[in-house]
């Protein structure tokens, strides 16, 4: 496993290499956009991470970087406006209308297709929430163009096009997609997966407002209610500084008993891999992985994971990562930092008490003395 | 009531392995299963059926072989399958997909009704890509709702539904019309032990077989590989990092010697973190 990004030895697709020319209509789509999302006033991080990326890629092709808010009329959008300067954005694009305070894919994928339309982006990054997830499939089919979803690595090539790398085949490989031929190259990227700019004050400068084509009346699905999450249901995996995570090496679901001690012990937010979401073990909420939560905590302790792509993926951030498993050679060890070969089942009581006994208020003093 | 349910047969992936060498998926012999997130849609719409009346089809694109994949749906008690298969659907993308998808309902609702409710799981397990629903929706002009995880209410004579949808930090609660497509959530229903009657059936039934053609496709430039505008260029396992993790040596220690050590490992790498952990800890 020493050599570095080895290529499959068979073509990867049938028109795998074939660049043909951008067609003349697409000529013109320039700068890159990113998707602000604003819901109940908040802004997902997510936008911030993306506004990161979209920066960098910009500065490769030598254009600018663009926010698109759309929302309500009001504080709350404004607010929008500038922190979407703050992170990066060179212009906003905004589209303010009471119809757009609550979500619905009818008015979100009208004005976003409109827009699209009318200021002709080269690439439109959204992110992968439910929210993002949503809007980005129904905008991509009306402007028939490519959409590469969740992707982990967003890079511009020689001759400018988009190169979208996500996991493929249930996350056990890595694959590069590009939009050859059509505008905007699309694509969406999970929480977390990128790192978090620095958040400097800017004036708000270049807003160009658009105008909302649809009325409320053409908008059949409407919001009767919002009922957020319990305090308890709300694990906050992804933006947790410490994370345990279980596997199936732990056997059987009576022992995630065993990572949720650990956990308390620590003060860390817990969590497991696919496997045991598919066994019902534990809800998908607190899966991590690619098709899960990306997580970059300052630690993350894997017991039992074999550490598959799609985990990877999703733990690679972490500045620490320690692995526990039985299996000398699980793939977990070629990305962890810290390892030990042993029985998780076994280990983890061990661990939690060896934490304890490391952090009580004793122990401190002694070690202070 | 006519309800579609699009399914995929995928392969079982806890069981997919890469070849070591070569970094090529080895396929063979790999059991394939429908997209477990296909049941939960699958369940709701035979829930629906059950308790208004009518029928659901299921319908899937692929090879030849995903007609057992239809078989076992119609063994769960769906009342018909259209597998739509061709050469031209090879390697098409999620738009291509959608488009063949949403050509072929076009066709099931002309042959067999027009469908109220067109279902499909929250993503498949392979492609990972939730592109599709939304794909067929925005192509049929159906109303989307995604995340589904809960369906509160259909009111047939009045065309409306009311449903819980899952979304960041909450669920909505969104009321909407019929026809419409909905995207079920995972673990919102359990499918069913399909009766005997329906085994029975399930074996006796024809699954209906449609090529590009007999769904009404004129355009084959707009499916397969032409029809999709994403190209993969590159399949490549992940770079290993340049050092493997640290081991700590197991041999001839106790659990306890052992704990203290990766404790102590830990800290040495990341001393910040022990005051941190200290105060949030053990609360």
């Amino acid at each position: 496993m020493a050599t570095a990004n080895r290529e499959t030895p068979r073509p990867a697709a049938g028109r795998a290499g074939i660049k043909k020319e951008l067609p003349e209509r697409f000529k013109d789509y320039r700068h890159v956009w990113v998707f602000i999302e604003l819901e109940r006033g908040q802004v997902h991080p997510v936008s911030f991470e993306l506004l990161g990326e979209g920066r960098k890629l910009a500065d490769k092709l030598g254009v600018q970087v663009a926010g698109v808010v759309l929302g309500p009329a009001g504080g709350v959008t404004q607010h929008a406006v500038a922190e979407a300067f703050a992170y990066g954005a060179d212009l906003v694009y905004i589209v303010e209308a009471p119809l757009l305070a609550d979500y619905r894919n009818e008015p979100f994928t009208k004005a976003m297709t409109d827009l699209v339309v009318t200021y002709k982006p080269e690439i439109l990054l959204l992110g992968a929430t439910t929210l993002g997830r949503d809007l980005a499939g129904s905008v991509a089919t009306t402007l028939l163009t490519g959409l590469t979803a969740d992707c982990t690595e967003l890079d511009v090539d020689a001759d400018g096009s988009l190169a979208a790398t996500r996991p493929t085949f249930g996350g056990s490989l890595l694959c590069t997609i590009y939009t050859l031929n059509f505008r905007p190259q699309m694509a969406t990227v999970r929480p977390r997966v990128m790192s978090m700019p620095q958040r400097v004050d800017k004036p708000v400068e270049r807003v160009i407002q658009h105008k909302l084509s649809v009325a409320e009346d053409d908008i059949v699905t409407k919001v009767l209610g919002f009922l957020p999450d319990s305090q308890s249901a709300k694990a906050n995996l992804a933006y947790a500084d410490v994370v345990v995570a279980g596997g199936l090496g732990l056997g059987g679901a009576e022992n995630l008993q065993l990572v949720k001690s650990l956990a308390r012990a620590i003060g860390a937010e817990y969590g497991c891999s696919r496997p045991l979401v598919q066994k019902g073990w534990m809800s998908a909420d607190r899966q991590i992985g690619q098709t899960g939560k990306t997580i970059r905590p300052k630690l993350y302790i894997a017991a039992g994971i074999s550490g598959a792509i799609q985990h990877r993926v999703a733990v690679e951030g972490a500045d620490l990562i320690v692995a526990i498993n039985t299996d000398p050679n699980a793939p977990i060890f070629d990305f962890a930092h810290l390892g030990i070969v042993t029985d998780a089942i076994r280990f983890l009581p061990a661990l939690t008490e060896a934490f304890t006994r490391r952090l009580s208020p004793h122990s401190r003093d002694k070690l202070a003395s | 009531m006519h309800i579609v349910v699009c399914i995929k047969q995928v392969p079982d992936s806890t069981q997919i392995r890469v070849h070591p060498v070569t970094n090529t998926i080895m396929r063979q012999g790999v059991p394939t299963i429908i997209n477990p997130y296909d049941l939960f849609a699958l369940e709701e719409a035979l829930r629906l059926r059950d308790a208004d009346g009518g029928e659901v089809t299921v319908l899937t694109m692929g090879p030849p072989m995903a007609e057992d994949a239809l078989r076992k749906a119609l063994g769960y008690g769906a009342d018909r399958a259209v597998l739509l298969t061709d050469r031209y659907f090879a390697g098409s993308d999620t738009l291509a997909t959608s488009f063949a998808l949403s050509q072929a309902i076009a066709k099931v609702g002309e042959t067999f009704g027009t469908p109220d409710i067109v279902f499909t799981g929250k993503q498949t397990i392979d492609g990972d890509t939730a592109q599709v629903g939304p794909g067929i929706a925005r192509r049929l002009n159906l109303l989307q709702l995604t995340y589904v995880a809960k369906i509160v209410s259909l009111d047939l004579a009045a065309g409306e539904i009311k449903v819980q949808r899952r979304c960041e930090g909450g669920t909505q609660m969104l009321q909407s019309r019929l026809p419409c497509l909905v995207t079920m959530l995972e673990g919102t229903n359990e499918i069913r032990r399909g009766s005997i009657e329906d085994a029975l059936r399930a074996a006796r039934s024809r699954v209906v077989r449609w090529s590009a053609a007999d769904a009404g496709i004129e355009d084959f430039t707009r499916c397969g590989l032409r029809g999709s505008p994403t190209v993969v260029k590159r399949v490549f396992a992940p770079a290993a990092r340049a050092e493997k993790a640290a081991q700590i040596d197991t041999a001839e220690k106790t659990l306890r010697d052992l704990a203290d050590e990766l404790t102590a490992a830990i800290f040495t790498r990341q001393p910040a973190l022990e005051q941190e952990v200290a105060f949030d800890g053990g609360t």
